[in-house]
């Protein structure tokens, strides 16, 4: 292996055990509960013992050693995430990158979040930035920013971006635990209240409680577990700082840097979009997804709104996308169910929203820190 | 006599972008230059993000710039702003290359697009602070 290719880590490194708890409003739960309910889930899934789990990656836990604690986890390598929304990509990378090089033999990335309860709101008090004097803050005003730059660039329209939120929700109501259950249609998200105009209430995320656990191995020690292992076929990474004042903000939409990570990924697990069966995407809000099936070569540049028209995204269509209703309709756990619908899919585990003859899955965050996971069957 | 307090966001008191403010109040709009290798910047840093050099000044540019894009915002995530709502804010590139992001002011043509020309005015919205702001050409 030489230094720095990581192709060398091609299907080496599984996902073997995934949990999550429900997803809503629990404001009786601290978030340490939440976690120890998704990880022994997580356990359960996978059947290793409490014991046996010698890594710990923790994202939006407040303090890891107190998660290790409550779990009676001591672990030999322990790694702790803030709580932004592109750690699952870099958490998940970063727990692959342990695990080859053997720090750990079995890892367990725990995310929490009680937003929703504890009524944050990623904007205003909550989120400070140099902008504030002028009224600009919140992540969606930065996405609400690019949605219009591309709606001026490349005339897509905003009932082209409501084939994303109309894709998704039908997916949440065909899966249990997702949030959002009533059908909307491109009408209602043309009508609905704007929040940062261009952008409206169903182009934005849910903020809501819940956590998730994925459980990683070497994909030699995964053989042994209960069910069969979902391998990391390819990884790309790109962090593009250049506008990170404006928080969540870049002035290509982040069109170079998720070339490069579908370029990395695709030649590392030997895939092209086309293997792609389908793809979970990084959506706090609609316009990203735009985004990213351009930067991810999907279509061309410019053209995702016409792309998506018709149901693309849903599944039946070309490309089905969040299965599980994504973030705009399953639930806000900043790319962590992401994954674990990745897995799930792969599996066949997901009854009525299973999409037929899932090969390849692939995640995708266009955010400052770009990431892109391939996922195959063991 | 009645006061009425500024109850809007004040700018996060922040060493390098001090300089920034006391020249707004002044009525100069101005970007971050390296001394050392003549990059301009903005907001503020400790040093240059192209050289690293910590030597840096102010300088004032032309406040002529061209529209990227814009928003208006019809949720107030602070209480001053909800008598505002909807309220525009706009991303402007300043002819000599940093972006800003500001607001717009005076009368906005129905169909606004992105390329129009824009030039800054100065807003004293307190005793205190003074706003760069942008009005279309």
């Amino acid at each position: 292996m030489t230094m720095g290719d990581l192709k060398e880590l091609r299907n080496k490194i599984a996902v073997v055990g995934v949990g999550n708890t429900a997803y809503g409003n629990f404001p009786e739960i601290e978030d340490y509960g939440l976690g120890a309910q998704a990880f022994s889930r997580a356990l359960d899934d996978c059947g290793l013992e409490r014991d046996q789990i010698d890594g710990l990656l923790v994202c939006r836990v407040p303090y890891y050693a107190r998660m290790g604690e409550v779990l009676g986890v001591h672990p030999r390598w322990t790694a702790t995430m803030p709580p932004h929304g592109r750690m699952s990509g870099m958490g998940i990378i970063e727990a692959m990158m342990a695990l080859q090089c053997g720090a750990a033999q079995y890892v367990a990335l725990i995310y929490t979040n009680i937003g929703r309860s504890r009524r944050v709101t990623y904007g205003g008090e909550d989120a400070s930035s140099f902008w504030d004097p002028w009224g600009f803050t919140s992540p969606g005003g930065a996405h609400a920013m690019m949605f219009r730059m591309h709606m001026e660039q490349y005339g897509t329209t905003t009932r082209q971006l409501a084939e994303v939120s109309v894709a998704f929700r039908k997916h949440a109501i065909l899966y249990p635990d997702a949030i959002m259950k009533k059908p909307i249609t491109i009408d209602d998200h043309e009508t609905a209240k704007f929040i940062v105009e261009p952008l409206r209430l169903l182009d934005y995320c849910l903020i809501s409680d819940g956590a998730t656990c994925l459980i990683m191995t070497t994909a030699d020690r995964a053989r042994d577990l209960r069910k069969r292992p979902v391998l990391i076929s390819g990884v790309g990474a790109k962090d593009d700082y250049h506008d990170a004042s404006v928080l969540n903000f870049a002035q290509d939409c982040w069109y170079g840097p998720l070339q490069k990570v579908a370029q990395e990924s695709y030649e590392m697990a030997g895939v092209s979009p086309a293997d792609v069966s389908a793809l979970m995407c990084y959506d706090n809000f609609s316009p990203t997804v735009l985004f990213s099936l351009e930067g991810l070569g999907f279509c061309k540049r410019g053209e995702s709104g016409p792309y998506v028209e018709g149901g693309t995204l849903a599944l039946g269509g070309k490309l089905p996308t969040n299965t599980d209703g994504g973030h705009l309709s399953n639930t806000y756990m900043q790319g962590w169910a992401h994954n674990i619908e990745a897995v799930r899919q792969l599996r066949g585990e997901c009854g009525a929203r299973q999409v037929p003859d899932c090969k390849v899955v692939q995640f995708v965050q266009a955010t400052p820190c770009t990431r892109s996971i391939v996922y195959t069957l063991g | 006599m009645t006061t009425t307090t500024y109850n809007k966001p004040l700018p996060i008191d922040n060493v390098s972008a001090r300089p920034f403010w006391a020249h707004a109040k002044e009525g100069r709009l101005v970007v971050q230059h390296c001394d050392v290798c003549g990059h301009l910047h903005f907001p503020p840093g400790p040093v240059c993000p192209a050289c690293l050099a910590d030597k840096q000044s102010f300088q004032q540019v032309s406040g002529r710039g061209t529209l990227v894009s814009w928003v208006h915002f019809h949720r107030a995530y602070w209480d001053g702003f909800q008598g505002d709502l909807p309220y525009n804010v706009c991303l402007v590139r300043l002819a000599e290359g940093p972006i800003i992001i500001s607001n717009l002011v005076g009368e906005l043509p129905e169909k606004l697009r992105a390329g129009v020309g824009v030039t800054v005015v100065f807003d004293a919205v307190s005793e205190a602070l003074t706003l760069p702001r942008f009005k279309l050409d």
